[in-house]
Formats: structure tokens, sequence, C-alpha cells
């Protein structure tokens, strides 16, 4: 153990850290951010599940606390992933979309229109369609990922940039397959594009439910790990972190929380930009412990909030997401700008 | 010690780091000297497993590398690299509190705490504790780098170029913190410098690359003379004794 060569200097702390230290201490604590934001959450919830009900309550509830779950596990799995996924790429402007997830939903979806038109499309079982999408979506970013990361390369960027080109090529095809389809085929498939939260079927929310729990339980253990991550990788392996591992089993988790998601409710693209960004100005601390559960919560927020104004004020239910990918793209836009303005 | 076997980097083909066999980190201060581009950060980084070598072995008090695992390599050596930038916001303790994190995994003990408060306190950075790294001048932040480092309170320390962004006085004082750490702690440290000056007054051995290749690797005394010196750098420089000590010239 050193012993202080100059206590009287670094014993003596200026007003500016004490003043710090005390606000950190009371109510800019991260703990206290967090309770704030929890009962946002759970007046928003109450306010959605109590007011303004139509008939039976005991219906109303029902169906709405579906929808709710449904949020949640939407706002778990987007919320979790995308902080993650920030942590692990080392940046804060794109998501796990960005591997294709929502790419690969459209393609799947429209590659059964294509090939066996929109009659067969809404008479396809709703579980297989569900199953068939997240087997496909894991797989191939896990796959993208041993490729390029397991390997000698291990290259991020590499990996982020073939994640890009992919994407970019399976859009490409599935506009040109969208194309040659008849207009009521193609407007069944549009309907099928949008993210709709209201009236989840039951099994399929369980189902994703239970998989986003099990992403999650991917990713408690390693929250201290992953504050660690936060140094970049050469920092982190010198501090005795086996990044190829930790890394190989956050992806894991990130991508079936987020291929789940995606196949329960469609392809939401900035909404995970929005909640994460929003998470670490407001959070008060860099550590995943706080990070995470405040991206979930603020996710919560924005899912809560606008269905209620979408519903409530002017009766459009089920436009929520076309009005969080709209906001997310302008945040994206602000964002970029920031970054290039400094 | 830590020790190479005919280790070979190539990048391209290209070797960096060109059959190297030597053992290092004996006790007290070594440093390692060389040109721009002379393969140190790449030896630095073959010994804190951040690259694997194209051929031969690399042994960390007899460990190997390649397969010892990283969580106990971190408890005997640490590495400060070069280049250390840091996209969150953290402030120069939660920094320094990493440097605990091969130790207690982030759950800080009451000893762990003491190591951080001491090494804040040895780098002078009480008065910074609470700012953000990027609110901090550059030998500031580097100060801090260097506490992360000495938090992890390792048995072999490999520092390069900290002394980078530091004014002369900050020089001066991390040059002694690490003959203290030496001599006090009975740490090893190897530190890559570029000012052989400092090299020849606070180092007892100086190894010295060149294109890959350990071109001279003795006592501080010895290397300090103007043949060796000039092979190393590919200019003349002369070395002068001042109160009994060499000191080079090469400024002119
Ligand atoms: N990732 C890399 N890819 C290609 N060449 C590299 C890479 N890293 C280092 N080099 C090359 O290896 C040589 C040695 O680099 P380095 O070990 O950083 O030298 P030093 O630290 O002694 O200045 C340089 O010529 C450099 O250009
Ligand atoms: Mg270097």
């Amino acid at each position: 153990m050193l012993t202080d060569p100059t206590p009287t200097e670094s014993g003596a702390l200026p007003a500016a850290g004490l003043h710090r230290t005390r606000l950190a201490a009371s109510w800019a604590s991260p703990r206290f951010r967090l309770v704030l934001l929890g009962g946002v959450v759970l007046a928003l919830t109450c306010g959605y599940l109590f007011t303004d009900v139509p008939g039976s309550l005991a219906f109303a509830l029902r169906i709405r606390s579906l929808t709710v779950v449904a949020m949640l596990v939407v706002a778990t799995a987007v919320g979790v992933s995308t902080v993650v996924f920030h942590t692990i790429t080392q940046n804060r402007i794109l998501t796990p979309s960005i591997m294709g997830f929502d790419a690969f939903y459209v393609l799947i979806s429209t590659l059964i229109v294509f090939t066996s038109g929109s009659a067969a499309f809404l008479a396809f079982d709703e579980f297989t369609l569900w199953l068939v999408q997240v087997v496909v979506m894991v797989a191939f970013s896990v796959l993208l990922f041993t490729w390029l990361f397991g390997g000698k390369r291990r290259s991020i960027h590499l990996m982020l940039l073939v994640g890009i080109v992919l994407g970019t090529f399976f859009r490409s095809f599935t506009e040109w397959m969208q194309r040659m389809l008849d207009p009521l085929d193609f407007q069944v498939l549009s309907d099928a594009m949008f993210a709709s939260l209201t009236r989840p079927d039951e099994t399929l929310l369980a189902l994703t439910a239970g998989l986003v729990v099990l992403g999650c339980a991917a990713v408690v253990p390693l929250l201290r790990t992953l504050d660690v991550l936060t140094l970049g990788e050469p920092a982190a392996v010198g501090l005795g972190v086996d990044h190829k591992r930790v890394v190989m089993t956050l992806f894991v988790g990130v991508s079936v929380m987020i291929a789940a998601s995606t196949a329960l409710v469609g392809p939401i693209l900035f909404f995970g930009l929005i909640v994460a960004n929003l998470a670490y100005s407001y959070a008060g601390s860099f550590r995943h412990a706080w990070t995470l559960p405040a991206a979930v919560l603020i996710g919560m927020i924005c899912l809560l909030g606008g269905q209620l104004v979408l519903e409530r004020l002017f009766g459009f239910g089920g436009t929520l997401s076309t009005v969080i990918d709209f906001a997310g793209g302008l945040f994206f836009l602000y964002l970029v700008l920031r970054k290039g303005a400094r | 010690m830590i020790a190479l076997e005919n280790v070979t980097k190539r990048y391209g083909g290209q070797p960096v780091v060109d059959d190297v066999s030597i053992t290092f980190g004996g006790e007290g201060v070594t440093a390692l000297i060389g040109p721009n581009g002379a393969g140190k950060s790449t030896l630095f980084g073959l010994v804190g497993r951040l690259l694997s070598p194209d051929a031969g072995r690399v042994t960390v008090d007899g460990m190997d590398v390649a397969s010892t695992p990283s969580s106990e390599l971190a408890k005997v050596l640490a590495v400060l690299r070069q280049d250390n930038h840091v996209a969150a916001r953290l402030t120069v303790h939660d920094l320094v509190e990493f440097g605990r994190f091969p130790h207690s995994r982030g759950r800080l003990t009451v000893h762990d705490r003491e190591h951080i408060e001491s090494a804040i306190g040895y780098l002078e950075l009480g008065p910074y504790r609470d700012r953000f790294l990027d609110e901090l001048s550059g030998g500031q932040r580097q100060r801090a780098f260097v506490a992360m480092v000495l938090a992890q309170d390792t048995e072999y320390v490999l520092l390069d170029e900290p002394l980078n962004n530091l004014d002369l006085r900050h020089m001066t004082e991390i040059m002694r913190l690490v003959r203290r750490m030496a001599d006090e702690l009975g740490k090893r440290v190897v530190i890559v410098l570029h000012d052989i000056n400092f090299a020849a007054s606070y180092a007892d051995r100086i190894v010295a690359m060149r294109d890959g290749v350990v071109v001279a690797d003795a006592p501080a005394r010895e290397v300090m003379r103007p043949d060796v010196l000039a092979a190393v750098y590919d200019t003349p420089v002369d070395v002068r004794e001042i109160d009994g000590k060499p000191v080079a010239l090469y400024y002119g």
C-alpha cells in the first residue's frame, strides 16, 4: 500500500467537488432518478388501464393489460439490447437493427406473400410465422457475428459494415419483390409491416416474454463487466475481461431479445436509439445497473404515453409505431448533426 | 519475469516484431526505448494479450499468456496503453475504480477503496476526483490513467509512453513515482520512454528496439554510449557526463 505523499493537497477537496458529491447524494442520485421514472410508468399504466372504460371494466382490463405487457416486453427488449449493443460496439448512434433484423422480418413476410399470395399469408399460422422469423433472425445475426468476430480478425467494425451491406441487399431484394406484387397483396403486406402493440396474441406474447427474460438473464450477471467494456476492448482485456466470450454471450442475448420482439410486433427502427440516448443523459451514471433500467422505463413512458395521447386524445390507436419512427428519425438527425457541429 | 521465445508478429507479411527472444521485467525499472515504429507498442500488445503472435510464445512468471485466463493475468500484469480515450462520461474516481476490477469484480471492499484513494493521492488527483475526464487537461487525464494502473496493484506494470502530454514537473513526478513503485513496493516497471535522459537517470536497465528487433539490453549506463544510441536512433547522439551521470545531447 502506498502512503499518500501529499495528504493536505488531496485531502482538502475544493468546493466544486464537495458540491457535486452532495448533489449526487440527494435528488440527483441515480437511484432517485430511477424511482421517479418508475413512478411515472406506474401512473401512466394506471391511467391507461382505468380511464375511459367504454363497457365492462374486467373486459377492458384484460385487453389492456395484454397491451401493457406487450409494451413492457418490447421496451425491455429494445432498451436492454440497444444499450448493450452500444457498449459492445463502442458507439451510440447505431442500433441492433443495423444488423438487418428488420430487413429480415420484412424479407420473410414478403417472400411468403410473393411466393404464395396474400391469402396464404393471412392464413399462415401465427405461431409458425413467429418461430420462423425468430429462428432466421437469430441464426443470421449469430452467424454473421461468429464469422466476423469469432475468428482471428475480431473486428466489430467489419461486422457492422457487412451487416449494413447485407441489410441493404436484403432490403433491395425485398423491394424488388414488392414491386412485382399485385396491389391487393401489397396492401396486405404493408399493413403487416407496421409495428402494432395493441391486441397481441397471448401465446406469442408469453413466448416472446420468455425469450426476453432469457436474454436479460444473460445480461444481468455481466452488468459490472459491461461497465468495464465502456473503456474499450484493450482496457477491458487488461482488466481481465474475457472479451471474446463476454461479447459473444451478450450478442446472443441481444439477438434473441430483438428477434423475439420484432417477430411479435414488427420492426421498430428508431425506438432503441431514442430510449438509449435519453437514458444516458438522464440516468446520472454511466453504470449499466442504472442505464439499463432507465432505458427500459423510458421506453415504457414513450410507449404508454404515446398510446394514451394517440388513442384517447386523437383516437388513432394503431399508429403509435409510425409516430415513434418519425420522432426517432428526427432524433437521429439531431444526434448526427450535433456530433457534426462539435 | 516476462519472457518472449522466438516471438514474431507480422502485419501484412511485414514483421513488426521479428523473432524476438528476450527476458525482461526484472526487479526495478526497465526502460524500453527505440524510434517510432520500432515495435515497442506491439511488444506490449503481445505481452498484454491484445495481440496474438504469429510465432513463438510469451510467458509472464511462467504463465503462458495465450492459455492463462485473462482474469488471472490481470492480477499480476497491468498495462497502460499509448492511446487511451473513453467514449462514456466517467469521473476520475470512476476510472481509478476500474483498476480494482481484477480483484473485486466490481464489488469494492474497504481494501479496494484504500487502494483507490492512495492511487488518487499519489498522482495528486484529489482536487479532480469528481471531474469528468473530458473536463481535464491532457496531462491530468494521463495521470488519471496512470492512477488506474497503479490501483490495479500488480507485480508487473507496463507503461507505454506515460510521459506524453505531461509538463516538465509532472514528467519528473511520474518518473519519481515509478522509481518509488519499484523501490518501496517491489513492483517491476517496464516503461516506454522517448527522452533517453529520463531512461538513463531513472531506469536500472534499458532495452532498445529497432525495426522489430532488440538491439540492446543492458544496464542503463552501458546503453548510454554514443555508438549504441546512434545505432538505435540512426542519428548522431553525443553523451556527456554531468555530475557523474551520463546525459545524451541530441539537439544538435
Ligand atoms: N494494426 C496494425 N496494422 C498494420 N501495421 C501496424 C499495426 N500496428 C502497428 N503497425 C506497424 O508496426 C510498426 C510498429 O508499430 P508500434 O509497435 O506501434 O511502434 P512503436 O510503439 O515502437 O512506435 C509500425 O511500422 C506500424 O506502422
Ligand atoms: Mg508506440
